[in-house]
C-alpha cells in the first residue's frame, strides 16, 4: 500500500492529473496578474487618452489664463510643485535620516519601539491632517497662507516614511561590517556615518526617493498651507501653485478646456511619478564587476 | 564506542597477540634445544612468519591511525606501537635463530648438560613477560624495573662466551658445536634487550618520560 | 690514505646531534597580557570564572576547547569587543603591557588600535576598494600622508602575503577577491594601524585546506613581529600554529602550557580527554 504523498512512482493517473492541477494554477497565477496590472493600465489609458493631446509647450511656459479664456498652460505648478517638493526633501529627508540612524544603531530596544510605533501611527494619518497642523502652525501666526507652509506639511509627511525606510535599509547592513569597523579602533560615529552610511547609501536614496513620489501627489496638505497660486510666486512666504492644487481646481470647474488642462497635469504628474520610478530603479541596479 | 577507538583497542589486541606468540616462540626454541627435538625446532621456524604478519599488520593499522592525527597518550600509543612491533619481530628472529643452531646440535652428541642457557633462557622470557604485563597493566614501575636486568643477562652471555671459548681452545672437536651454543647465547641476549627496549616504549607511553638509553649509560659508567 | 675529496663535504665532518629549535622565554620578559582573576558576564549568566593567564609576547598563543567554552568571550575580551553586547560586565585585571585596558577614561577605540582584530567570516567593507579596505582604519583615524599611507599599504599587503596577488588591481573592490584572499586582505587591513597584538576568532574555519594552510604559514611569520591570539576548534592547527595553548571549558582556564606538552602529554585528565576527542 502507497500513500499519495510519498509515492515516488505515480501511476500515469496521477501523473495526468497532476499536470493538470499544475496547468490550472498557473493559468489562475497568470490572470491574476493581468488583474492586478488592469487598473493601472485603465489609469494610464485615460490620462493618455484625454490628456496627450493638451501638452504642448505652452502647457509647460504659460501660467493659467484668466477664467474663461482659452489656452494658458500649467508652468506655474509645474513649477511650484518642484519647488515645493525641494522645500520638503531639506526638511524631511535630514530629520527622517537621522531618525533613521538613531533607531538602527542607537537607543534602547524600549524607547526605539515607542519611535517606531510612533513613526508608523504618523505613516497612516490623513494627509489632511497634516494640513491642518501646519496650519495652526504656519498660516494661522503669520497671517498668510506660504510655499513655506506647503513645503513644510510634504516634509514632515516625509519624515516618518524617510526613518523607517533608512532604519530598515541599515539594519540590512550586517554586523560584522560594524565589528570591523570597531576592531580597528575606529570611534563610534565615524562608523556609523562613513562605513554604514555609506553602505547603505543606494537604500537611503532609494527610501527618499520612494517617500518624494509619495507626496509629490497630494493635494490635502496643500489645500490649508501653499493654497495655490495663478501666478508665478516670487516670495515663498506667499502661496504657490502645485499641480495635485491646479488639477483639482480645475477638475470642478465648469470650463471644458480647464478640465483638458486638468487631463494634462494628471498626465504630467504621473509621468514626473514615473520617471523618479524609473530612477529608483536605476540607482538600485545591481552593478557587474 | 566510536570507529576511532575500535581501532585503537584494535591495535593494542594485536600487540597482545603478537607479544604472547614471540614469548612462546622463544620459549619453544629453548625446549627444541633441551628436548633435542627436531620437529619443534622446524615448528618455530615455520611459525615465524605469522610474526612477521603482525609487524606488517600493526603497522598498517598504526599508519591509518597517524593519518586521524590522533593526540596526547593516542598519539604516544600509536607510536610505541610501531616500535614495539618491530621489537617483538626481531624476537621472533631470535627464536628462529635458536632452533636452526639446535637443530645443528641436534646432529651431534651433547656436550653436557644445559644449565646456563635455560637460566638465561629464562630471565629474558621473565623480563620480555614482565615488559609486556607492564604494558597491559599499566604498569610502567614493573617496566622501569626490567631495564637493569639487562646488564644480568649481558654478564651471563660474556660468561658463557668466555667458558666456551676456553673450552673449544681445549677440545679442537668440539668447536662447531660451541660456536652453536655461543650464536643460542648471543640470540637470549638479544631477546633481553629487545624486552628492555619494549619496557622504555611502556615507561614512554604511559609516563611520557623518554628513559632510553640514558640508562645504558648509567650501566656502562 | 690519499684524501677523498668528498663531492658534498658536509658528510666528512662529524654529524652534529639534531636538537629542536627551542623557545627560549626569558622570565624577565614582559607578557603581552597580565591577566588575573578576570571574570565576564553577559547579563545575569558567568561566562568567564575568573582566569589569570600570562599571555607572551611575541608567540603565537592558541586557545582550544569545546563550542560554548568561552574561549571567543575571552578573545573578545582582550580588545573590549564584547562592550558590542549590551549588558555585560568584568570583574578582574587585565594588562597589555602593564596597561590596564580597563581602567576608567580608557576609550575602547584607543585600546582596539593596540589589540586588532580578524574575524571568522572575512569582512572587507564591500564599497571600499582593496586599497581603501585596507588604509580605512589609518585614515579614519586621521592619517593623511599620502607617501606614508601608501608605504604602509604595501607594507601590509606583503605582511599578510596579499601584495604579489593584488598588486596590480588594488583599485578593486574588496570583495572580488576569493575566500582566502579576502581573508588576507583582512589580515593587512588590521595590521595596516600597526597593533601591537592580533587576535583571530577562527580565521581558517570558512576555508579550503589550501587557504588555511596559507593563513597558517603567515601566522608563523607573523610572529616575528606581533603578539597573536589565537581562538581554534581545530587541534591540528593548534598544534601547527602555536607556540603556547590553553584549553578552556565551561568558562574556565583548565590548562595552560607549551603546545608540544598539551598535546603530546596533558597534565590535566580533562584536556587530556578533549584533546584525545572522547568529548567536546
Amino acid at each position: 500500500m502507497s500513500t499519495a504523498a510519498f509515492n515516488l512512482r505515480p501511476s500515469g493517473a496521477q501523473q495526468r492529473r497532476r499536470r493538470w492541477t499544475s496547468r490550472l494554477i498557473t493559468l489562475a497565477m497568470g490572470l491574476s496578474a493581468i488583474l492586478v496590472m488592469t487598473p493601472l493600465f485603465l489609469v494610464l489609458y485615460f490620462l493618455i487618452r484625454e490628456g496627450a493631446s493638451s501638452i504642448d509647450w505652452n502647457f509647460f511656459t504659460q501660467i493659467p489664463k484668466p477664467t474663461g479664456e482659452v489656452g494658458g498652460g500649467l508652468a506655474n505648478a509645474i513649477v511650484g510643485t518642484i519647488v515645493l517638493l525641494v522645500m520638503a526633501a531639506c526638511l524631511g529627508v535630514p530629520i527622517g535620516v537621522m531618525g533613521g540612524i538613531y533607531l538602527s544603531e542607537y537607543g534602547t530596544e524600549r524607547g526605539n519601539d515607542g519611535l517606531r510605533f510612533a513613526a508608523d501611527v504618523l505613516n497612516g494619518v490623513p494627509s489632511i491632517v497634516w494640513g491642518m497642523v501646519v496650519y495652526a502652525i504656519l498660516v494661522v501666526p503669520f497671517k498668510t497662507y506660504s510655499a513655506y507652509a506647503g513645503g513644510v506639511a510634504l516634509g514632515l509627511m516625509m519624515v516618518p516614511l524617510i526613518m523607517r525606510t533608512t532604519e530598515e535599509v541599515l539594519l540590512l547592513i550586517p554586523q560584522s561590517y560594524r565589528e570591523a569597523a570597531l576592531a580597528l579602533g575606529i570611534p563610534r560615529w565615524k562608523i556609523i556615518l562613513i562605513v554604514v552610511v555609506k553602505a547603505a547609501l543606494k537604500g537611503i536614496v532609494t527610501g527618499v526617493l520612494i517617500a518624494l513620489a509619495r507626496v509629490a501627489g497630494e493635494t490635502a496638505p496643500l489645500l490649508f498651507t501653499a493654497l495655490g497660486n495663478n501666478f508665478w510666486n516670487h516670495n515663498l512666504k506667499e502661496p504657490i501653485a502645485a499641480l495635485p492644487l491646479q488639477i483639482y481646481a480645475y477638475a470642478i470647474s465648469p470650463y471644458d478646456d480647464w478640465h483638458r488642462q486638468a487631463w494634462a497635469g494628471a498626465l504630467v504628474l504621473v509621468l514626473m511619478i514615473l520617471g523618479t520610478n524609473i530612477g529608483i530603479r536605476f540607482i538600485s541596479r545591481e552593478r557587474r564587476h | 564506542m566510536t570507529h576511532y577507538a575500535e581501532e585503537m583497542d584494535r591495535l593494542k589486541e594485536s600487540l597482545l597477540a603478537m607479544a604472547s606468540h614471540a614469548e612462546s616462540a622463544v620459549a619453544r626454541a629453548i625446549r627444541a634445544l633441551v628436548d633435542r627435538d627436531e620437529v619443534l625446532a622446524r615448528q618455530v621456524e615455520a611459525d615465524d612468519n605469522v610474526l612477521d604478519q603482525y609487524e606488517i599488520d600493526i603497522d598498517d593499522i598504526a599508519i591509518h591511525l597517524l593519518a586521524k592525527a590522533p593526540l596526547a597518550t593516542d598519539l604516544r600509543l600509536t607510536a610505541v606501537a610501531m616500535k614495539i612491533s618491530q621489537n617483538l619481530e626481531r624476537v621472533g628472529d631470535c627464536a628462529v635463530t635458536i632452533a636452526r643452531r639446535s637443530v645443528d646440535l641436534g646432529t651431534e652428541p651433547q656436550l653436557k648438560p644445559y644449565v646456563d642457557i635455560p637460566r638465561m633462557a629464562a630471565m629474558s622470557i621473565e623480563m620480555l613477560r614482565d615488559a609486556i604485563t607492564s604494558f597491559i597493566n599499566r604498569e610502567p614501575a614493573k617496566a622501569r624495573a626490567v631495564v637493569p636486568r639487562d646488564s644480568d643477562v649481558d654478564n651471563l652471555n660474556r660468561q658463557l662466551h668466555r667458558e666456551l671459548a676456553s673450552y673449544m681452545v681445549e677440545r679442537p672437536a668440539t668447536i662447531s658445536r660451541c660456536l652453536h651454543l655461543m650464536v643460542i647465547s648471543k640470540s637470549l641476549e638479544r631477546v633481553a634487550d629487545h624486552a628492555t627496549n619494549i619496557a622504555e616504549e611502556v615507561v614512554y607511553l604511559y609516563e611520557a618520560v623518554d628513559i632510553r638509553h640514558s640508562a645504558h649509560k648509567a650501566n656502562e659508567a | 690514505m690519499p684524501e677523498v675529496q668528498s663531492a658534498r663535504p658536509e658528510i666528512a665532518t662529524r654529524p652534529t646531534v639534531p636538537t629542536a629549535p627551542p623557545i627560549v622565554t626569558d622570565p624577565e620578559e614582559m607578557p603581552a597580557f597580565d591577566i588575573r582573576d578576570f571574570s565576564l558576564w553577559y547579563g545575569p549568566r558567568q561566562a568567564l570564572h575568573g582566569i589569570s593567564i600570562k599571555i607572551p609576547a611575541k608567540r603565537v598563543t592558541a586557545i582550544i576547547g569545546p563550542s560554548g567554552c568561552g574561549k571567543s568571550t575571552f578573545l573578545r575580551a582582550l580588545n573590549r569587543m564584547h562592550e558590542v553586547t549590551p549588558g555585560t560586565r568584568i570583574q578582574g585585571d587585565l594588562r597589555l603591557f602593564g596597561d590596564n585596558l580597563y581602567a576608567s577614561g580608557v576609550e575602547p577605540a584607543v585600546v582596539r588600535r593596540r589589540v586588532g582584530m580578524v574575524f571568522q567570516k572575512s569582512n572587507p567593507f564591500p564599497t571600499m576598494s582593496i586599497e581603501e579596505n585596507v588604509l580605512v582604519g589609518l585614515r579614519l583615524n586621521g592619517v593623511r600622508d599620502r607617501a606614508f599611507l601608501q608605504q604602509r599599504l604595501q607594507e601590509s599587503l606583503t605582511m599578510a602575503a596579499l601584495w604579489e596577488e593584488v598588486k596590480d588591481h588594488l583599485k578593486r573592490p574588496g570583495i572580488s577577491l576569493s575566500g582566502g584572499q579576502q581573508q588576507r586582505l583582512c589580515i593587512a587591513r588590521a595590521l595596516a594601524v600597526q597593533p601591537e597584538v592580533l587576535l583571530m576568532d577562527e580565521p581558517c574555519s570558512a576555508l579550503d585546506p589550501i587557504a588555511t594552510a596559507k593563513i597558517e604559514e603567515l601566522i608563523q611569520q607573523l610572529r616575528q613581529l606581533y603578539t597573536v591570539v589565537i581562538v581554534t576548534h581545530n587541534m591540528q592547527q593548534a598544534a601547527r600554529c602555536s607556540d603556547k595553548t590553553a584549553f578552556f571549558y565551561m568558562g574556565n582556564l583548565v590548562e595552560f602550557t607549551e603546545t608540544r606538552t598539551l598535546f603530546t602529554k596533558p597534565a590535566n585528565p580533562q584536556t587530556e580527554a578533549y584533546v584525545s576527542g572522547r568529548f567536546g
